[in-house]
């Protein structure tokens, strides 16, 4: 019998995240001959919506419908999913947060393995795991070996891995909702806080000067302002900036911030973290400034100058100004 | 309000360029700046704030050796009440789950109400505080940006979850909470204040204080093994510009101008 792998299939408002399609290709990669099983949890009639579109990917769909869960609690989930993993699962999540808030645990209270963020598998030999991830902000990939021989909870980056975009399977839909039964909580979901709109929609924009820690000091941003300005866009940011309250949290690219669709993405100062880049979308002409040439960005930007930004974008804004 | 705060000894993200050694077994440690974990110390920071406003301690601890002790007076000198150094051989080499169970029974010792976790460090794992959670079946948050004290056993917290936006949840305590930066703006450290708490005893605690059975720690306890780093054959990547700022300058200016990136 091949190899079981479960795909935990994310969902909002009906539609599967796109880390649906990706996770199989992820599982596969595992084992090519496994049977990467969706697990889809939620309720109601989004819920029906997105197995009928997992199953044009996975040949077997595992839905569970809980009212609890219409909008996902990790603590419920995680009951949920102890109640019908088999012992020893393989199980991926897609890293993000909900898979932060629900991987660990799960894996403590199955007794099996927690590996996150996972980049690249290398295939099983027994019941070891290859895999690759990421430390020190991108700058240092590891090979990491994994004991499975009680099952894994694996958080995959999303994406990372190639999607299935064929949608040519008829998978079978199996209920297993009463088989997951009901699950009490201590934390329990309130409401969502919508993100504020700011002055300026950095979502709409052609030309972005993006900075991040580089920037040093908030008096430093008018250099970036100043550049901005003069190639006629708007000044965006990376997380540490509006950590620091440099900026309003409306100018952050990135997976906790805004997804932008740029023709030029200026990205000084960033390092490039995958959490960053997830926000850069539309395939933009990247240009990366930044003084280590170690940073990640320089791998994804098209052109890359390594100097430190502060000296380079004054130089920059004048020679912008010179060429009109 | 008792709260114990897991802090973590790490390369400054923003001061290094982290190269690995020739067999891959670590990282090039020489001239490596060390600083507390970021999000450990905006977790410390709201530690400090919630004790301020509602009483209670705050006490910081770390999993490492006498040199890791440096963070705990530091987090100190920002108001945390006791530092907890946990140290012992038979803990390095120890996955995520390992370095929980260590967690898990140093917070067992004590009688807190609360246990912040930064959310992520310099693996960015981002798994010890699940882990440490689910280990001693306490409710768990991840990502929190936000924390209101409802009343002595409840809290809302906010979760910064994706596009910006923010999950608003109920917890009960005890609990928990794996503390994202931004929710606050960590205090300034001086050398005064460090110097204040110099001499400040910290006690050491080794696993025959801890009741963690030694198998299920360190490396050999682990069930995820980091084998070595490696440097990744990368693809083409950026085209680099060469010459001087303003030579640089130019070129980048032509290249912009053929895509439409001045306007």
């Amino acid at each position: 019998m091949s190899r079981q792998i479960f795909a935990y299939i994310e969902h909002h408002n009906g539609v599967a995240d796109d880390s649906a399609l990706e996770m199989i290709n992820a599982g596969k990669m595992i084992d090519p001959e496994a049977n990467v099983i969706a697990l889809v949890f939620g309720s109601g009639e989004d819920l029906n919506s997105v197995c009928q579109t997992v199953a044009k990917t996975y040949p077997e769909v595992w839905k569970v419908d809980n009212s609890e869960i219409a909008y996902p609690n990790a603590e419920i989930i995680r009951g949920l999913l102890v109640n019908i993993l088999p012992q020893d699962a393989l199980c991926l999540i897609p890293h993000d947060t909900l898979g932060m808030d629900l991987a660990p645990g799960l894996s403590v209270k199955l007794d099996a393995a927690c590996i996150t963020d996972v980049i690249e598998f290398q295939g099983v030999d027994g019941n070891d795991l290859k895999a690759i991830r990421q430390e020190h902000s991108g700058q240092a990939h590891a090979y990491m070996s994994c004991d499975i021989s009680n099952g894994a909870i694996i958080t995959v980056r999303p994406g990372n891995f190639q999607p299935d975009e064929s949608q040519s399977e008829k998978g079978q839909i199996v209920d297993k909702s009463s088989e997951a039964g009901q699950v009490e909580a201590k934390r329990k979901f309130l409401q969502i806080v919508e993100a504020e709109v700011g002055e300026v929609d950095i979502t709409k924009e052609d030309i972005l000067v993006s900075i991040g820690r580089g920037i040093e000091d908030e008096e430093n941003i008018e250099i970036a302002d100043e550049l901005a300005e003069a190639m006629g866009g708007v000044v965006s940011c990376s997380r540490p900036v509006v950590d620091a309250k440099w900026l309003e949290k409306s100018r952050q690219v990135g997976t906790s911030g805004k997804t932008v669709k740029p023709k030029v993405y200026m990205a000084m100062g960033i390092s490039g973290s995958f959490q960053h880049m997830g926000g850069v979308k539309g395939n933009p002409f990247i240009v990366a400034v930044n003084k280590n040439p170690k940073a990640p960005i320089f791998q994804v930007a098209d052109v890359g100058v390594v100097e430190d930004l502060l000296e380079f974008a004054p130089t920059m804004t004048d020679k912008v100004k010179e060429s009109k | 309000m008792d709260i114990l705060v897991c802090v973590k000894r790490v390369p400054d993200p923003a001061e290094n360029e982290i190269e690995i050694n020739k067999d891959g077994s670590d990282i090039l440690r020489e001239d490596v700046v060390y600083s507390v974990n970021e999000w450990d110390n905006y977790a410390v920071e709201e530690a400090i704030q919630l004790k301020d406003n509602h009483g209670g301690t705050v006490t910081v601890v770390t999993v490492g050796d006498e040199e890791d002790e440096e963070i705990l007076r530091r987090e100190m000198a920002m108001g945390a009440d006791h530092g907890i150094l946990i140290s012992d051989e038979s803990i390095e080499g120890s996955d995520g789950t390992g370095i929980a169970r260590v967690l898990k029974s140093e917070v067992e010792k004590g009688s807190y109400d609360l246990v912040f976790c930064g959310a992520q460090s310099d693996t960015a794992a981002a798994q010890v505080g699940g882990l440490l959670a689910a280990m001693l079946d306490w409710p768990y948050a991840s990502l929190v940006n936000e924390i209101q004290v409802s009343d002595e056993k409840t809290l809302k917290v906010g979760r910064e979850i994706e596009g910006g936006n923010q999950e608003m949840n109920e917890i009960s305590m005890p609990c928990v909470l794996s503390i994202q930066t931004g929710i606050n703006e960590p205090r300034y450290v001086g050398i005064r204040g460090i110097r204040k708490v110099a001499n400040v005893d910290i006690p050491v605690h080794g696993l025959s204080e801890l009741a963690v059975d030694v198998d299920s720690v360190g490396y050999n306890g682990a069930k995820v093994k980091r084998l070595n780093y490696f440097v990744p054959e990368m693809g083409e990547g950026a085209e680099i510009l060469e010459g001087s700022s303003e030579e640089v300058a130019e070129k980048l200016i032509e290249l912009l101008k053929s895509k439409g990136g001045i306007k």
